[in-house]
């Protein structure tokens, strides 16, 4: 297998439109709602997500707030060396719906380690997944997005599903191979 | 794939990197101490025992603390209540812990280099709670992260230890610190209490209070260790305190506001009155606070360290 574009530039900004208009269609005003970008990957997404958010819905009520998982992760000391970024949540997620966002949904754990990073900050009334790319048959904890922008239903493990984002020129490939 | 430590025995030795990636985690820890929830299960399979041949309130609380937050388990080990007394070795003490499946060792001791001895004959990670007079390195380290939390930075900054440098290792592992993050370091003290080739560590010595507060942005104000002195150093505490005393009336001559640190345990009255203590220049409290970020952070990355050797 060759490496190919998934998303282009021009799709992973109608993506990140449609996520907004998902999130006004189910959050109104976004009153009592957070927006959590997971480090270090999908702060990328969710920077961009708050940009679009403010251009459509001037004056919504959505917290913003990043996330690092790091020492939640459940590899720690089994694999790679794992150095934390900075986490910046400035307020309580006590009774706050909360939106996760993260570039690609794999096997799943990460986002359980946020999840778990996350109920540090209190206790959220609800937590909502978004990703980019959703790899639906690699799933290894039973974890599911509420958004997603395309769903990639390889069941190889092998393959790579690599996102950069680049200012106006994001791109997201499918690679045979992590190297 | 970044740097870790195998140990932590002393500052000397600790690249300026890894000092920076102490530091970065350590804002990490700091946030997480100030969320609702300050622990993390990072070190949960993990067990740490901390060893202490001598007496302490603060350290020994910060580790133990920090092991906690971590999710380790963890045993505590005093050698005042132990098979020390029925005279066990060092060695043979650790082996028999280390033996029940403990995979760090934290350890205090009255002994200059205790630490290196026995990092090079026990199969264990090492972090050294303090040795003597010669290094401890978790003080320096928090020091640090408190100048930098308090100034932005420690590059530049002019920093003056003043006291006991000579039975002090918290001098000595503030000076290998302060200077291997950019800092100018000078020491002020009776001229008993100063090492005589301190000079060649490249930091400044000075006699009187007045000027060297006159210099600095930072003081750093150290206990006399009346435990440590076998022979009178200096007539008598009050004439110590009479002319190497921090207080309200010095601080207020300077031009300037500099900042205040003492590793503890704090002596009232005669290193530091209790007005200055207790002022807004004073970071004391912050220091402490600061030491269990910063404990957490090594115990982090030192833990990280074994995987790799395990691995290898």
């Amino acid at each position: 297998m060759e490496a190919k574009i998934l998303i282009n530039n021009q799709q992973t900004e109608l993506i990140i439109r449609r996520f907004v208009l998902q999130l006004i269609e189910h959050h109104g005003n976004l009153e009592n709602c957070a927006i959590i970008g997971l480090q270090p990957r999908g702060v990328s997404l969710s920077r961009q997500l708050m940009d679009k958010l403010n251009e459509l819905k001037p004056g919504h009520q959505a917290k913003y707030g990043e996330l690092d998982n790091t020492f939640f992760r459940d590899d720690i000391r089994r694999g790679e060396i794992h150095l934390p970024r900075p986490s910046k949540i400035d307020f309580s997620t006590e009774n706050l719906n909360i939106v996760l966002v993260d570039d690609v949904l794999f096997t799943g754990r990460t986002i359980r380690a946020g999840i778990d990073a996350l109920m540090n900050f209190g206790r959220p009334a609800r937590v909502e997944l978004m990703v980019l790319v959703d790899r639906r048959y690699n799933r290894e904890l039973p974890i599911a997005a509420d958004y997603h922008g395309v769903v990639v239903d390889s069941r190889s493990t092998g393959e790579y599903v690599k996102v950069e984002w680049n200012p106006n020129n994001n791109q997201t490939w499918l690679l045979p191979n992590k190297g | 794939m970044p740097a870790t430590l195998q140990h932590l025995l002393g500052i000397k030795g600790l690249s300026t990197e890894s000092i920076h990636q102490i530091f970065e985690t350590a804002d990490n820890f700091k946030q997480l101490l100030n969320s609702p929830v300050k622990k993390t299960p990072s070190l949960r399979d993990f067990t740490v025992a901390n060893l202490f041949f001598e007496n302490s309130t603060r350290t020994r609380v910060s580790f133990e603390l920090a092991e906690k937050r971590l999710g380790a388990d963890i045993v505590n080990f005093s050698s005042s209540s132990s098979s020390v007394k029925k005279g066990e070795t060092l060695i043979d003490t650790v082996n028999n812990i280390l033996s029940m499946k403990v995979d760090m060792v934290v350890m205090r001791h009255p002994a200059p280099g205790a630490c290196m001895f026995l990092a090079r004959h026990v199969n264990a990670q090492i972090v050294n709670a303090g040795d003597g007079t010669h290094e401890h390195p978790t003080q320096a380290l928090l020091d640090a992260f408190s100048i930098r939390e308090k100034l932005g930075s420690v590059y530049g900054k002019k920093v003056v230890i003043v006291g006991d440098i000579l039975h002090s290792r918290v001098a000595l592992s503030n000076i290998f610190c302060l200077q291997q993050l950019g800092a100018d370091v000078m020491v002020c003290g009776p001229s008993t209490l100063i090492p005589k080739h301190i000079s060649g560590l490249g930091v400044k010595v000075e006699h009187n209070l007045e000027k060297a507060l006159q210099w600095c942005d930072v003081a750093n104000m150290l206990r006399i260790q009346l435990e440590r002195q076998d022979i009178k150093y200096f007539p008598s505490l009050r004439e110590y305190s009479m002319q190497y005393g921090l207080t309200g009336a010095l601080l207020n001559k300077l031009d300037k506001e500099i900042v205040i640190m003492h590793p503890g345990p704090i002596n009232r009255g005669v290193e530091i009155s209790s007005e200055v203590a207790d002022s807004s220049h004073s970071i004391i409290l912050q220091q402490v606070e600061n030491g269990v970020a910063v404990r957490m952070a090594v115990l982090y990355l030192l833990a990280q360290h074994q995987l790799e050797q395990s691995r290898a």
